[in-house]
């Protein structure tokens, strides 16, 4: 009776463990099969240029964070709060933190 | 060995049997510690993708961006910028971009607008009065190849175009909201006189020499600021990075609550928890026992937490688009991209997921059996 108990537990736990590992081959086979998809978007990326994944297009500079100017999230007035939802899960673009301050430091004019 | 793994498949039986005499109460703390990883899993498994497809994609955008700002803003390139980049020893090709936004009042949705250039090929060849849509609006305007479909620029002026082809629906997740029109339909349909463009792309000899060249083009145009592609790539792992970051910190507070949950129900005896220990310990059971008993009952319960919170997390994010997170990435967008993400695992970040969920509630059952279970029974017993 206790053995059975025991002998349960071993069964969902291979069983849990075997949907583990399946995650794995699954990936691997879900990347196979999918690299059609990811060569059509380099392929469109490079065709066209793109600079942005479209994930947010609520607003212009979250269509395409890389590209927006520093006021664009603060656009509407003097003082004005940035108000799209996405902007709370996107940080400012590093270019314009960051990594543009060492470009600045080369030029003469402030961006 | 033989003996030991008997040993260790009776402890088990009876970790078992007392867990099922508190059924509700252990299977209420399998079922919030599943969801606990399953959030966190999900969380981790979704930016990771995410952060890896962008990588994958934006390694071929333009090398070099070059916009004109003029009090802070972006400004149309004057004619005039081209020649002069063409000039900087080490560009190799650079070319104007013209591209916009523009708001559909049918549908409420913001649309990126682009002329491909010339030297683009597939769908970069659209001719006058034509335009090649992204998959989402051909969905949200319930468009096809051959239908007509009018835009009011901002000119005031109704632009009619036909749609010509609609962008492959696997390349949504960079394309689901372009509309690509002719050089001389965007001119028009935006009022850019010629000569001028939105931004340059550049493309340079040595990649080695991209920081030199940044720096030879804020010279030659001081008003130009310039995007380079590894930028451009930073800000998508910094964006993945802080998003997973805002979504950890408003799990916290949850995440914190488990974790005094758990530890209340590991740490604190219940008065019953503590008889069952006194009860074994009379009847000769040594404390190792005791230890390996409440070893098993952590572990059990953690790993199959984990397992299935894991599981559930994978499916979720790579079945199922992370339908969970939807609304919160959506926001107001009108256009949304229907993308299914490329599984990347990665295999340091389950160890750590293990490790997290696992190993605290493992240990946290041990201590304090083992400080009950040094004293003396009787003691025990009477509470």
């Amino acid at each position: 009776m206790h053995s059975r108990r025991s002998h349960y537990a071993f069964a969902f736990f291979a069983l849990c463990l075997a949907l583990f590992l399946l995650t794995f081959a699954d990936a691997a086979l879900r990347r196979a099969g999918s690299a059609n998809a990811l060569a059509a978007n380099e392929r469109l990326v490079a065709q066209l240029g793109l600079t942005d994944l479209c994930l947010f297009t609520e607003a212009r500079y979250t269509r395409h964070p890389s590209q927006a100017d520093l006021q664009s999230a603060f656009q509407d007035h003097p003082l004005a709060f940035e108000h799209f939802p996405s902007g709370s899960l996107l940080p400012p673009p590093r270019n314009l933190t960051a990594a543009y301050a060492n470009l600045d430091r080369k030029t003469k004019s402030a961006d | 060995m033989q003996i030991w793994i008997a040993k260790q498949k009776a402890l088990i039986d009876f970790t078992l049997s007392s867990l099922a005499r508190r059924k509700l109460k252990n299977l209420g703390l399998l079922l919030v510690y599943t969801v606990i990883v399953f959030l966190l899993a999900s969380v981790m498994l979704y930016t990771h993708a995410l952060r890896h497809e962008a990588a994958q994609v934006l390694k071929n955008s333009p090398e070099v961006i070059v916009q004109r700002m003029v009090a802070g803003r972006h400004d149309l390139i004057p004619p005039r910028y081209l020649e002069k980049l063409g000039r900087i020893r080490g560009v190799q090709h650079n070319e104007g971009r013209l591209w916009g936004y523009f708001y559909d009042n049918v549908v409420s949705a913001n649309y990126t607008l682009m002329a491909p250039s010339q030297e683009s090929h597939g769908f970069g060849q659209v001719a006058d009065g034509k335009i090649v849509i992204g998959a989402a609006v051909a969905r949200e305007r319930g468009l096809a190849p051959g239908n007509l479909i009018s835009f009011r620029s901002y000119t005031g002026k109704l632009f009619v175009f036909t749609v010509a082809a609609v962008l492959p629906h696997e390349a949504e997740l960079v394309s689901a909201d372009l509309l690509l029109l002719s050089e001389a339909d965007f001119r028009a349909f935006f009022d850019i006189p010629a000569g001028y463009y939105n931004d340059i792309a550049l493309s340079v000899a040595n990649p080695q020499e991209v920081r030199n060249i940044a720096g030879k083009i804020s010279e030659a145009l001081p008003d130009a600021r310039i995007i380079l592609r590894e930028e451009v790539l930073r800000t998508y792992e910094s964006i993945f990075n802080w998003r997973e970051g805002i979504v950890l910190v408003l799990l916290s507070g949850s995440i914190l609550a488990f974790a005094i949950f758990a530890w209340e129900k590991a740490s604190g005896l219940s008065a019953e928890e503590k008889r069952e220990i006194g009860i074994l310990k009379a009847i000769g059971w040594e404390t190792g026992d005791v230890l390996k008993m409440k070893f098993w009952e952590g572990a059990l319960v953690s790993l199959a937490a984990f397992l299935l919170g894991y599981v559930a997390a994978y499916l979720h994010v790579f079945h199922f688009s992370a339908a969970l997170f939807e609304p919160v990435l959506k926001g107001w967008s009108v256009l949304y991209p229907r993308f299914e993400l490329v599984p990347v695992v990665d295999g340091f970040q389950i160890v750590t997921l293990f490790f997290f969920t696992v190993f605290p509630y493992t240990v946290a059952t041990i201590v304090p059996i083992w400080r009950a279970a040094i004293t003396d029974p009787d003691a025990v017993m009477r509470g």
